[in-house]
């Protein structure tokens, strides 16, 4: 009871306060679709059209019409697919043996792992675009993947769970049943950490499919576009065109809004429990 | 740091050193270092390397010294230009951005609240959208002919504003993008750490006779601190590196929304300047550690007094 909004005056000011907040957070996604639903001209006097229209089938419709959209769709979920399992695979093996297996060096290379994370991308832009040019990788989604294999976030994050989750009796027991490092990795530890799994996997998922200045360096035919980088040529291309654009948008955005919506208490709780460890 | 202090106290009963977990370990480690060696660490020596000359589009090489860094520091204003559009930009966004998600966190925090889950999933939800999709629905709510923030305006009776044309209109549309992605992903991690602070402690300041706002000034804010800075240092990394919004909204007749990264990518991408380019990214870097380490003493000072 001692709490904020004792008396029902600063109760209704907080739910006034919170709904007026989620209608901000919702709103751009509405405005998307109402925008994409209707005509530029429509949109483009004064009151301009506030709810959805007739035109969102015929405005997708030509979306596809000038951009490779669903070529742009499926290199997004190749790149984000292939790089997320990639990353799970990588960063919970080099998170196992951070955590629980002992080497010579350990906790000296796992500092140093930490201390890559401090590096901003831009530092290392202009070398990786020369790299890319020198393997032939530009306008190859190569270019976007290889790189993000492993990363140290994850390695980080990996390492932090399996310690806490997998107990030493757990190992010994497996090993003393004559498993293999790699057996015990797959079978006992992997199987242990899946909801770590799910959390790292979720956020790897979206930060490859909204990536963008990296991409955008290195996949310049429109053949190997990423969804953003679509969007951009669209934007681009046809600049004042804002139904066009906001129909892109708004059909480029719902795999993705989609995804969350599903994983949705997965990826918060997962998100809160990193930031507090 | 916290974290190898951790693993000391995690470390079990002495296993005997096996050679087999030896190879293993180094095994299984080798991929992020492999990785990082080709596309990290030779690239940072490579950029090292190109800042100290001058490198075109043919690949013509000539060691030039600090000249390209003195040209940044001393005789480049649009690169200056580009460092007062980033912090600018980015006080416009951060600033507010926490303030309001540590608000929502101590709201949404209240126990008597319902619809909690909706109010979360709600807010979180512009975090999960591409920058490129917020730029661009932003750049059509901000249009400055018939976009829907004008006509707002046009309700109140006041003159259209030229978002993208002005100094001003351009710095605030680029910082509601950011706001707008940023404010729910740091309200829930303020609500993570909000959780964990331990209920009597509210009960006691209020039998002593504290109000709401000095329990959140003199209790809350000091014992959410290490998260404070945790989002503080995030966004200070973040708003240093904004380059999407800028350019897809467009930087403007005068370079107002020409940032840091920007810069630094038209330097390399469009006028293929490589050489100069490399000695901006280490600018840009020096730039982001004394502000991240000056933000960092700023925060820590926060409730210690």
């Amino acid at each position: 009871m001692h709490e904020v909004g004792e008396n029902k005056l600063s109760k209704i000011a907080l739910y006034l306060f919170l709904f007026v907040s989620a209608i901000l957070s919702i709103f751009p996604f509405y405005w998307m679709f109402v925008v994409g639903s209707n005509t530029t001209s429509a949109i483009n006097k004064f009151p301009p059209a506030v709810v959805p229209g007739p035109n969102f089938i015929a405005n997708s419709i030509e979306v596809f019409n000038r951009i490779a959209f669903f070529q742009a769709l499926a290199n997004s979920i190749i790149i984000s697919a292939v790089v997320t399992i990639s990353v799970l695979f990588f960063c919970s093996l080099a998170g196992f043996a951070f955590s629980k297996l002992q080497f010579k060096g350990r906790d000296g290379f796992f500092i140093f792992v930490i201390a890559t994370m401090m590096i901003p991308p831009q530092l290392s832009l202009i070398p990786n675009f020369m790299i890319m040019t020198n393997l032939g990788w530009v306008d190859d989604l190569k270019a976007v993947i290889v790189p993000a294999m492993v990363n140290a976030f994850g390695v980080f994050w990996m390492r932090q769970y399996i310690s806490s989750s997998v107990p030493y009796e757990l190992i010994e027991a497996a090993r003393i049943d004559g498993c293999g490092n790699f057996r015990i990795f797959l079978n006992i530890v992997l199987p242990a950490v899946r909801p770590g799994l799910a959390t790292l996997g979720i956020f790897t998922f979206m930060m490859t499919w909204n990536d963008f200045l990296w991409p955008l360096v290195v996949l310049k035919d429109s053949s190997v576009h990423t969804l953003q980088i679509a969007l951009r040529t669209l934007n681009d291309v046809y600049n004042t065109d804002y139904s066009l654009i906001l129909t892109g948008t708004f059909l480029a955005t719902l795999p993705i809004l989609l995804v969350f919506l599903l994983f949705s208490r997965q990826f918060i709780s997962g998100l809160t429990e990193g930031a507090v460890k | 740091m916290d974290t190898v202090q951790k693993s000391k106290q995690y470390r079990p009963k002495r296993y005997s050193q096996k050679a087999s977990e030896v190879k293993s370990g180094y095994l299984f480690i080798s991929p992020f270092f492999l990785l990082f060696g080709v596309f990290g660490v030779f690239p940072l020596v490579f950029t090292l390397y190109l800042s100290f000359h001058r490198w075109d589009i043919l690949g013509e090489t000539e060691f030039v010294g600090f000249s390209n860094f003195s040209s940044i520091l001393f005789n480049d204003p649009l690169f200056w230009k580009a460092v007062g559009n980033t912090f600018s930009i980015w006080a416009l966004s951060t600033i507010p951005q926490l303030i309001a998600a540590l608000l929502i966190a101590f709201f949404l925090n209240q126990a008597f609240l319902k619809y909690k889950s909706f109010f979360r999933l709600a807010i979180f939800m512009p975090n999960v959208t591409s920058v490129v999709a917020v730029a661009l629905v932003f750049s059509a709510i901000f249009g400055t002919q018939y976009g829907l923030a004008n006509y707002i305006l046009s309700l109140f009776g006041i003159e259209s504003i030229s978002w993208s044309g002005s100094y001003i209109g351009t710095h605030i549309a680029i910082s509601v993008m950011v706001m707008w992605r940023w404010v729910g992903y740091n309200a829930i991690i303020y609500l993570a750490g909000l959780q964990g602070i331990p209920k009597d402690l509210y009960e006691a300041a209020t039998i002593d006779g504290a109000n709401k706002l000095q329990q959140l000034l003199y209790i809350t804010v000091p014992l959410l601190r290490p998260i404070i800075i945790f989002t503080v240092v995030q966004s200070t990394i973040g708003g240093m590196q904004l380059f999407a919004e800028p350019l897809l909204f467009g930087e403007g007749s005068r370079s107002q929304g020409l940032t840091m990264t920007l810069y630094l990518y038209q330097e390399a991408f469009n006028r293929f300047s490589f050489g100069y380019a490399a000695a901006i990214a280490w600018v840009l870097f020096l730039i982001i550690i004394i502000f991240s380490l000056f933000n960092l003493f700023l925060t820590r000072k926060i409730g210690s007094s």
